[in-house]
C-alpha cells in the first residue's frame, strides 16, 4: 500500500475495534469524546446565555411592550414546532439505542426521521418568518407596530429574530451532521462496539432542543 | 457509562412526559398570576431540561466528569445572569 496509514478516517479505524494510541481502550476513548461534546455544550450555554441575559434585561425594562409584541406570534405554530422538536429528540434517542443494539437499518430509519422532523421544524419557522415580513413586524425601516411602545416592541422582535435565527442555524448544522451520519451508517461504520459519533451528535441535537424549550415560553408566552 | 442501553419504554415515557409539560406550560400561561407566570414557565422549562438531560442525553448513567461539565455550564450561566441582573435590576434604586 502506498497510501499514508494516518490518512484513514478515525471512524474506519475505530470500527474495527482499534482505539487510538493515546487511549487505554475504546471505552475510554468514547468517554473522552462524550466529555468533549459536553464541554462544547457548556460553551454553547454561555453563547446563548448572552442573548437570554439581554432578553431578560429588556423584558424587565419594558414588560408591557414585550407582552403586547409576544401576542403577535403564532402560538399554534409555536406549539406544533415544540412538539415536532421533542419528537425529533425522541427519534434521536432511539437512533442511539439502535446503534447500541447493532440494528443498522433501524438506525438509518431513526436518523432519517430525526433529520426530516428537523426540516419540518425549519419549514414551519420559515412560514412564521414570512408572515412576520408580511405583517411588517421585522425590525428595520419597514417596521410598523400600532401602539405607544412601538420602539420597545421592535426590540422584542429583534430578540425574536436573533434568538430563533441562531437556534435555526444550529438546527441546520445538526441536519447536515445527521446526513453525514446517514452516509456513514450506509457504509456500515457503526455497531455495538463503535457508535460514538451517533452518541455525541445526539447530545448536540438534544441540546438544541433544550434551547427551544426555553425560547418557546420566553417568546410565545410572555403575556397571554 | 454511556454504553448503558436505555429501553424504548423509558424513552417513550420521557417523550410523553415532555408533551404533558408542554401542555402544562401553555395552560399556566393563560392563568393570570402576575410575575409568577414567568416563574411557572421557567420552572416547567427547567423540569423539561432535567428530563431531556437525564434520559435522552444519558446524564444519569454518564461518568461523573460529565456531570461536572454539565454543572459548570449551569454555574457560569448563573454567574452571567446574576451579576448582570443585579446591576440592571438595581440601577433605579439610586435615582429619585
Amino acid at each position: 500500500m502506498t497510501s499514508i496509514p494516518d490518512s484513514r478516517p478515525l471512524t474506519v479505524a475505530a470500527s474495527h475495534g482499534v482505539h487510538d494510541h493515546q487511549f487505554d481502550d475504546s471505552a475510554q476513548q468514547q468517554e473522552a469524546a462524550t466529555l468533549g461534546m459536553w464541554l462544547f455544550l457548556a460553551t454553547e450555554v454561555l453563547f446563548f446565555g448572552g442573548l437570554f441575559t439581554g432578553y431578560t434585561v429588556y423584558r424587565s425594562a419594558y414588560p408591557n411592550a414585550f407582552g403586547e409584541a409576544s401576542r403577535h406570534l403564532d402560538l399554534v405554530l409555536g406549539t406544533v414546532n415544540t412538539g415536532v422538536l421533542l419528537l425529533s429528540s425522541f427519534s434521536m434517542a432511539m437512533a442511539v439505542q439502535s446503534a447500541q443494539l447493532g440494528k443498522r437499518w433501524r438506525l438509518l430509519g431513526f436518523l432519517t426521521s430525526t433529520a426530516v422532523l428537523g426540516a419540518v421544524f425549519l419549514a414551519i419557522k420559515f412560514t412564521e418568518y414570512v408572515h412576520k415580513f408580511h405583517e411588517h413586524l421585522v425590525p428595520g425601516s419597514q417596521f410598523v407596530f400600532s401602539g405607544p411602545e412601538s420602539q420597545h416592541a421592535q426590540l422584542f422582535f429583534s430578540f425574536y429574530f436573533a434568538m430563533t435565527g441562531l437556534h435555526a442555524l444550529h438546527m441546520i448544522i445538526g441536519i447536515v451532521m445527521l446526513a453525514v451520519l446517514m452516509v456513514l451508517t450506509l457504509a456500515n461504520t457503526f455497531g455495538p462496539e463503535y457508535h460514538t459519533p451517533i452518541e455525541t451528535i445526539g447530545l448536540y441535537w438534544h441540546f438544541v432542543d433544550v434551547i427551544w424549550v426555553f425560547l418557546f415560553p420566553l417568546l410565545y408566552l410572555v403575556s397571554r | 457509562m454511556s454504553n448503558t442501553i436505555v429501553s424504548t419504554r423509558t424513552y417513550l415515557a420521557t417523550f410523553v412526559l415532555l408533551l404533558v409539560l408542554l401542555a402544562l406550560t401553555i395552560v399556566a400561561a393563560y392563568i393570570p398570576m402576575g410575575r409568577f407566570n414567568w416563574v411557572a414557565a421557567m420552572t416547567i422549562s427547567a423540569a423539561k431540561t432535567a428530563l431531556i438531560a437525564s434520559f435522552f442525553m444519558h446524564l444519569r448513567s454518564s461518568h461523573r466528569l460529565v456531570w461536572i461539565a454539565a454543572c459548570a455550564g449551569c454555574f457560569w450561566l448563573a454567574l452571567l445572569m446574576i451579576l448582570s441582573l443585579t446591576d440592571f435590576w438595581t440601577r433605579g434604586w439610586l435615582l429619585p
